[in-house]
């Protein structure tokens, strides 16, 4: 195991704004080894394959091959220096040929300069043959299944004798039998001295398909070593491994009636037979990794997304699909993911943002009363701390701490049974966190059901009465504040069970 | 806000200055009450059309049909007369139609999700087609008297004509829905946001399907107003006019975007498009020419706000 590393990444750090990404990074890729990379949302995986790919240039450290520093300029640098990324989701040409797709921009010329199509063809199945699967070169990449695509880019990786393969999440979408496959085509790889750097949350996959891994948490490394000496456990362990401190715990409550109530919704092939209550007086969290579908069960019930099947009730009411202003008129509020996007009107004024749920019982005869709405405005502004210098200000001028406080005051101001927050802190400050915790905890207190989603495991651990774990689009674990911890819903958000 | 602000500061600038210039080449007769009267008369569907207009792109959408819509209503009224009917029956059902016109755009784009732009351009053809299918290429112009003198005679002791108090009354309606209701503030929203909007309980379909029925309703007025002005109704009125009515609302501030534009800059772009075009008229300018102005006018202040922002943001790059 002593051979040089095909590509090293030294010391790199990266950084985005005042964000960091990636601080003083290192990984090594042996040839013919399969390495996993590991790590929680947000941990930077993502920049570091970025980083390999030529895409993002690091701000300090460097990229190595075969031990000698490069500096990609683009994507094109780091394919052409060997270094190949296969995407989830691949995108290729639909109504071009599977070879056309392979050999895109270096098609095999024949006499006068004409497309070689005959020699296209029979280089592409030679590369298919190497990899040990069978796909016609000459059918549209129109209607591949995922599995397949994937194979035309790991094909294509090969025409560029790519050493280095990146897999971000390769199976995520893929089927049991495609899994197989996969695998027989990443030890068809390594057989030929590739190395296949393997991204994904499924931690049985990593233990069968590679031999060590490399473990980021919050932008830096934490551990690189062989899987031989390693649990599912010891694993999470490193991934999570931070102290529980800073939290704002929510202060008990009692429990009251059953405010929200989900039953088997189902919305297909994004989630399925969801079903759970959230009391008055209860913050539930919703837990899981990116793409489990939390966030689409919470659009599911507000009305944005129409479900397939089963139904949201509040008070024992059933609530209309598809329609957010019944789910208003039955008391939800609703504080979506992406607070530029869904929650506010960034061009408008805070109070304008403010009042946007509210115009009906700020009108009277269909006319805005300014003065209430104002009045509105300046109420919450208050008590939400907001710092503005003018209510007439356009929301974007304000940090998104600030921003997440007018979103939140939009839809307190209706005075909510049920309050859905959907990543409630996710880019604001500590101290704005702290104070979005505290108000979360205080609206429990005053008797209203709170539906939070959060990929933040202390901010689950700390606020939660329960933890409801999803993957893959189902309810998978739910655990109790005082069973919850956090290698128990890492391991069940990535889909193990413990006992 | 403030950026709006000014562009309505500088509409109205130009307005002046084009009140002058022309008073001055035409030694007085631009601002004469008689020249001022066929003013308002060429202005009136315009005016009329660019209200609802002016809610529709607002919005984030867009009602090329309008000058379609008029024709059809033009033709509806010729056809209907010569089945015998009277103006008081004609008159509602002709907007009814109009709403209707208004309420299949409105549909296609909510329901089905399509483009408004490809929808409208599709009924434009199609709306014009009707009016065509409808009364051929006849012309029927025996009105009584009693209507057609709606759009020749001012209202008495003024140089105001009929079309322009009817304008005026539909722009307070549609300024205080636009301004100062709770409709208003989601026509900006759904414009500025539509998914924001949506995630605020604003039932963003119903909205917008309300929007294109108003633009057919009105455009459909306007039809009426233009056949009894003329004393014609025939399947080609209006052809064209969306070109002037679109030119008119973003010249008056309204982004083609969505979300920004107030109505008072609408009714200064109105004014200026008409005054600019009244005053070629007077010079004695070729149809040619006017297209030709019309469609820069459209041009000019299309890139205009986007032209100023880049200049800010030189000025801010470079301290």
């Amino acid at each position: 195991m002593d051979r040089p590393p095909v590509v090293a990444l030294d010391e790199v750090s990266k950084s985005f704004g005042a964000v960091r990404a990636l601080s003083g990074v290192s990984l090594r890729l042996l040839p013919g080894e399969a390495h996993a990379l590991l790590g929680e949302n947000g941990a930077g995986k993502s920049t570091l394959i970025k980083t390999l790919a030529g895409v993002h240039r690091p701000d300090a450290g460097q990229v190595l091959l075969d031990e000698v520093p490069q500096r990609f300029s683009g994507p094109a640098d780091a394919l052409a220096a060997g270094i190949a990324i296969i995407y989830q989701e691949p995108t290729l040409f639909g109504d071009l040929s599977v070879a056309e797709n392979v050999f895109m921009g270096r098609q095999p010329l024949g006499f006068g300069r004409r497309i070689d199509v005959a020699s296209m063809h029979a280089r592409t199945s030679e590369l298919f043959s190497r990899l040990g699967v069978r796909l016609d070169p000459a059918r549209p990449a129109r209607g591949l299944s995922i599995a397949d695509q994937q194979l035309v880019e790991i094909a294509k990786a090969l025409s560029f004798d790519a050493r280095v393969i990146v897999m971000d999440e390769p199976t995520a979408a893929l089927s049991a039998h495609e899994v197989r496959r996969l695998f027989g085509v990443v030890q068809a790889l390594r057989a030929q001295d590739a190395a296949v750097l393997f991204v994904s949350h499924r931690l049985n996959e990593v233990f069968e398909l590679c031999q060590r891994a490399t473990v980021l948490r919050d932008g830096e490394f934490v551990w690189s070593g062989p899987l031989d000496d390693e649990t599912p456990d010891s694993l999470v362990r490193r991934m999570v491994g931070r102290e529980l401190s800073q939290l704002f715990p929510k202060e008990d409550t009692t429990a009251g009636e059953v405010l929200l109530s989900v039953q088997r919704l189902t919305r297909e092939g994004v989630f399925t037979d969801v079903s759970f209550d959230v009391r008055a007086g209860e913050i539930v969290a919703l837990s899981g990794l990116v793409g489990a579908g939390r966030s689409e069960v919470a659009r599911a019930v507000f009305g944005i997304d129409r479900p397939d099947g089963g139904f949201a009730s509040v008070r024992g009411k059933r609530l209309k699909h598809g329609s957010p202003t019944a789910a208003m008129a039955a008391g939800i509020g609703f504080v979506p993911e992406d607070r530029r996007q869904q929650g506010l009107v960034m061009d408008a004024s805070i109070e304008r943002n403010t009042a946007l749920a509210s115009l009906g019982r700020l009108s009277k005869f269909g006319l805005l009363r300014r003065s209430s709405e104002r009045a509105l405005a300046q109420d919450w502004a208050v008590r939400l701390r907001l710092k503005f210098s003018r209510l007439s200000d356009p929301v974007g001028v304000l940090s998104g701490g600030n921003q997440q406080k007018v979103v939140l005051a939009k839809w307190l101001a209706r005075k909510p049974s049920v309050l859905i927050v959907d990543e409630p802190t996710r880019g604001i400050d500590v101290g704005t966190k702290a104070e979005v915790h505290r108000l979360l905890s205080e609206l429990a207190g005053q008797g209203v059901a709170v539906l939070m989603i959060s990929s933040e495991l202390p901010e689950v651990l700390g606020m939660a009465d329960r933890v409801l774990v999803m993957h893959e689009g189902r309810l998978v674990r739910e655990l109790s504040r005082a069973e919850a911890t956090e290698e128990r819903v890492a391991l069940a958000a990535a889909g193990q069970v413990d006992s | 806000m403030r950026n709006l602000l000014r562009w309505e500061t500088a509409l109205v600038f130009l307005l002046v200055v084009v009140a002058l210039t022309g008073q001055v080449s035409t030694d007085g007769s631009f601002l004469s009450g008689g020249n001022l009267f066929y003013l308002g008369l060429d202005i009136g569907e315009i005016a009329l059309i660019a209200l609802p207009l002016t809610l529709v792109i607002v919005a984030g959408e867009i009602d090329l049909s309008v000058a379609s819509v008029l024709g059809l209503s033009s033709a509806l009224i010729g056809w209907l007369w010569n089945a015998g009917w009277s103006l008081e029956t004609i008159i509602p059902t002709v907007i009814v139609a109009g709403a209707v016109c208004g309420a299949v755009n409105g549909l296609l784009v909510t329901r089905l999700g399509l483009p408004s732009l490809a929808v409208t351009i599709g009924t434009l053809a199609l709306y014009r087609g009707l009016a065509l299918v409808v009364l051929g290429d006849t012309a029927v112009a025996d009105f009584p008297a009693s209507y057609t003198s709606f759009g020749t005679t001012p209202v008495p002791g003024t140089d105001i004509p009929y079309p322009i108090v009817l304008a005026a009354v539909l722009a307070v309606l549609f300024g205080v829905a636009l301004h100062a209701s709770s409709f208003g503030r989601s026509v900006y929203a759904i414009g500025a946001n539509e998914e924001g909007a949506r995630f605020s309980g604003i039932r963003v379909k119903r909205v917008k399907l309300s929007l294109f029925v108003l633009a057919g309703a009105v455009a459909a007025i306007a039809g009426i107003v233009y056949t009894f002005r003329f004393s014609s109704a025939r399947a080609d009125n209006g052809l064209g006019l969306e070109l002037a009515v679109v030119a008119a609302v973003l010249l008056g501030g309204v982004s083609i975007f969505g979300g920004k534009g107030t109505l008072f800059g609408v009714l200064a772009g109105v004014l200026l498009l008409g005054g600019l075009r009244n005053l070629l008229i007077l010079q004695d300018t070729s149809t040619e020419v006017l297209t030709i102005v019309t469609g820069l006018l459209l041009l000019v202040s299309v890139l205009a706000p986007s032209v100023t922002r880049r200049v800010a943001s030189l000025r801010k790059a470079a301290p």
